[in-house]
């Protein structure tokens, strides 16, 4: 069979409309998009961990996320989390820049079905995104469950995150993306701060290389800004540096 | 006391129910009495009612003992009246019970002949003739009236109705004509069935019984598609939908589903039931297997022709909200919310998160508290109010924490609605600690402090 073979012509037809152009979400810092090859995966399964006490910081991120990527969001949270963590505040999301009208929030009693609603809301394709909000490291989020979040975000283009409250990254997983969260300090001179500051930590990215930044979210243009400090683009242990390298030059 | 029940034997020695315990005692000193439990033979007799949902939705208790049966339509799927009977008696017994029963034209009239002659079916229009031969005790009314019939020589049905109505009426009243009117199938008095009749139904009858759980969701599937037929004809969808599990054993199971707007779609209907099936803390039981399932369309509402194309906005309202019916079938609708504005400025009053099926549009919208360019002014995650300290120097402790102030913006009064609580107004503040985390306080008359919330 030949390139010209018209059934391989179709079979790259098909395959380039798999992925239309949407498939990439920029975030709005040419660097961290660059590292994410253009942006965040859509359809993707994405893990964020809160740094110990900084799961407001980790939520604040994660809605930040769900804005860039538009369309209806599924919230899914365990009961009890509140007393612990604080209740969702539909007021906050909205301040943010998420229309909370947009958010249908889904309370379940523990991580095994918040795992399973999840499993049945992804082949919801209406759906921008799911948010997976766990506390601590429930033994059914093994690599099987991660498995199956990522295949069934990629088969119905539905974008995962798994919001990790209270939990350490152990560093194993399947998810596209990894990231560890925590607030940054809003600069020192200005009397009044800015917007959300977030020291944000690429841990593990499967098409390009892991990276620090700290990012300042803008809740009127819903957009990442880099804040003042300067990025480190590390190597991202996953690939060679010159595959990195190039992904990262790439921007 | 008296006797309210006798068994066979117990009757065979001359007791009878009405007769007091003690002459009972006298006349068989062995006699073994149990206290009466009325509370007891109605639910019996509800759990009958409910088998009898099988046969045909048309079910009415006529307490003590009965039950009333409207079977139009519904005997030619069970071979005939007879036949229908037969099998009604047949499998009441095989579960312990002693069975009369009768098919008559009207309610009264069979239920007469059940007491008198059980296994009677009546030709279509013969009523009065199957009815006259018996007792005037068959006509159900109170002693006093069947007594002054006695006395008068009047002891069967037919010899009361060839009196003249004018002297009947006269003598007894109305209500007596009337019902002598119904039992001799002059007069249709409808019979008042226990549960509201599902609008739109379809069942689905096994010959031999069926267990495994995918032959019940097929078959719900099926249902389902039926079902769309007729509510299609009638320009409708199902808010609420019930699949009713009649075990061999005589045993019925419900399962409900809710929808958030009107559904008619089996592929949708199907897989709300599967959900709902699989979640369930107490799984339907199928025994020795269920010889009838039916579909029934509790409450249905008028539905617009879908005209969505794919991926238009309302066919992703659409999928959404059979995504919150899918959840709310496995988690309960209480636990699938949505966010709405309130009107009010107190902070944990200003918004609530109601059952998403049930929301309806309000006019009321979201509103930033902060102008434009302004950062977040309430926060994202919000607690019940914790008190705080300052333990001296510029910091606060929460939880045993002590976080050192980089920044704090304040106050924002906000005054309590003193028409509703005496809640003392709140001063709040931002605060910025030295890792960046932000925090919302309030200061209660001056003096007490409370977070109310974390900032991203």
């Amino acid at each position: 069979m030949s390139a010209t073979d018209p059934k391989i012509v179709l079979l790259r037809a098909v395959l380039t409309a798999a992925e239309p152009l949407g498939a990439r979400v920029a975030l709005g810092v040419p660097r961290l998009d660059g590292a994410l090859c253009g942006g965040l995966m859509r359809g993707g399964l994405h893990e964020v961990f809160a740094a110990p006490s900084q799961e407001a910081a980790a939520t604040g991120f994660v809605a930040g996320l769900a804005v860039r990527l538009g369309g209806p969001l599924l919230w899914i949270r365990q009961d009890y989390a509140g007393l612990e963590f604080g209740e969702l505040a539909a007021t906050g999301l909205f301040e943010l820049g998420l229309d909370p009208a947009r958010l249908v929030l889904l309370r379940v009693p523990d991580a095994a079905s918040a795992l399973r609603a999840a499993a049945d809301a992804l082949t919801c394709a209406a759906l921008g995104a799911v948010v997976i909000e766990l506390t601590g490291a429930p033994k059914l989020l093994d690599l099987v469950a991660y498995r199956r979040l990522a295949l069934g975000a990629g088969a119905y283009g539905v974008t995962v995150f798994l919001l990790r409250l209270a939990a350490e990254s152990s560093g194993i997983g399947g998810a596209e993306t990894r990231w560890l969260i925590r607030a940054a300090p809003s600069g020192d001179e200005e009397e009044i701060w800015g917007g959300p500051v977030f020291d944000v930590e690429l841990q593990r990215n499967r098409h390009g290389p892991a990276g620090h930044w700290t990012l300042e979210w803008s809740c009127d243009d819903g957009v990442f800004r880099p804040a003042d400090r300067g990025a480190v683009v590390l190597a991202s242990a996953d690939r060679p540096p010159q595959a990195a390298m190039a992904a990262a030059s790439a921007a | 006391m008296r006797l309210t029940a006798v068994d066979r034997k117990a009757a065979g020695l001359g007791l009878a129910p009405g007769m007091a315990l003690a002459s009972a005692r006298a006349m068989v000193p062995a006699l073994k009495v149990m206290a009466a439990n009325e509370p007891a033979d109605q639910r019996l007799l509800e759990k009958i009612a409910d088998w009898c949902d099988g046969f045909t939705p048309f079910v009415a208790l006529d307490p003590p003992d009965s039950l009333l049966l409207d079977v139009t339509g519904a005997a030619h799927l069970f071979g005939g009246e007879q036949a229908m009977l037969d099998r009604l008696g047949a499998d009441l017994k095989r579960q312990g019970f002693t069975v009369a029963g009768a098919l008559a034209g009207t309610a009264l009239a069979a239920r007469a002949l059940a007491r008198y002659r059980s296994g009677t079916v009546v030709p279509q229009g013969t009523d009065s003739d199957a009815v006259a031969p018996l007792p005037v005790d068959a006509l159900g009314l109170d002693p006093i009236t069947v007594h002054a019939f006695r006395r008068a020589g009047l002891k069967t049905v037919g010899q009361v109705a060839r009196r003249g109505r004018a002297e009947l009426t006269a003598r007894f009243g109305a209500g007596m004509v009337a019902a002598l009117d119904t039992a001799m199938g002059h007069a249709e008095v409808p019979i008042s069935p226990r549960r509201p009749l599902p609008d739109v139904r379809a069942e689905n009858r096994f010959a031999e019984p069926v267990t495994a759980s995918e032959t019940m969701l097929a078959t719900i599937k099926l249902l389902a598609q039926q079902l769309a037929k007729t509510l299609e004809e009638r320009g409708e969808g199902a808010r609420a939908l019930q699949a009713v599990f009649f075990r061999a054993d005589g045993g019925v199971r419900r399962i409900a589903v809710e929808t958030g707007a009107p559904t008619r779609e089996p592929a949708i209907i199907a897989r709300l039931f599967r959900n709902k099936l699989a979640a369930l803390a107490d799984p339907v039981d199928p025994g020795f297997g269920f010889d009838l399932i039916r579909l029934e369309a509790e409450r249905t509402e008028p539905c617009q022709v879908e005209t969505a194309t794919l991926g238009s906005d309302a066919a992703r309202a659409k999928d959404i909200r059979f995504l919150v019916d899918r959840l709310a079938a496995r988690f309960g609708a209480h636990r699938v919310l949505s966010f709405q504005p309130r009107d009010t400025h107190i902070p944990e009053n200003a918004f609530a998160a109601v059952p998403a099926q049930y929301a309806e549009n309000t006019r009321l919208v979201w509103e930033k508290v902060g102008a434009m360019g302004e950062p977040p002014r309430r926060p994202l995650r919000l607690f019940s109010p914790e008190p705080v300290s300052f333990p001296g120097g510029e910091a606060f402790r929460w939880r045993g924490v002590v976080h050192k102030v980089r920044h704090l913006e304040g106050p924002e009064r906000i005054a309590m609605a003193w028409w509703q609580s005496p809640a003392p107004d709140r001063d709040y503040f931002r605060l910025e600690d030295e890792e960046g985390r932000r925090f919302w306080l309030y200061r209660e008359q001056g003096v007490r402090w409370f977070l109310h919330g974390m900032f991203a």
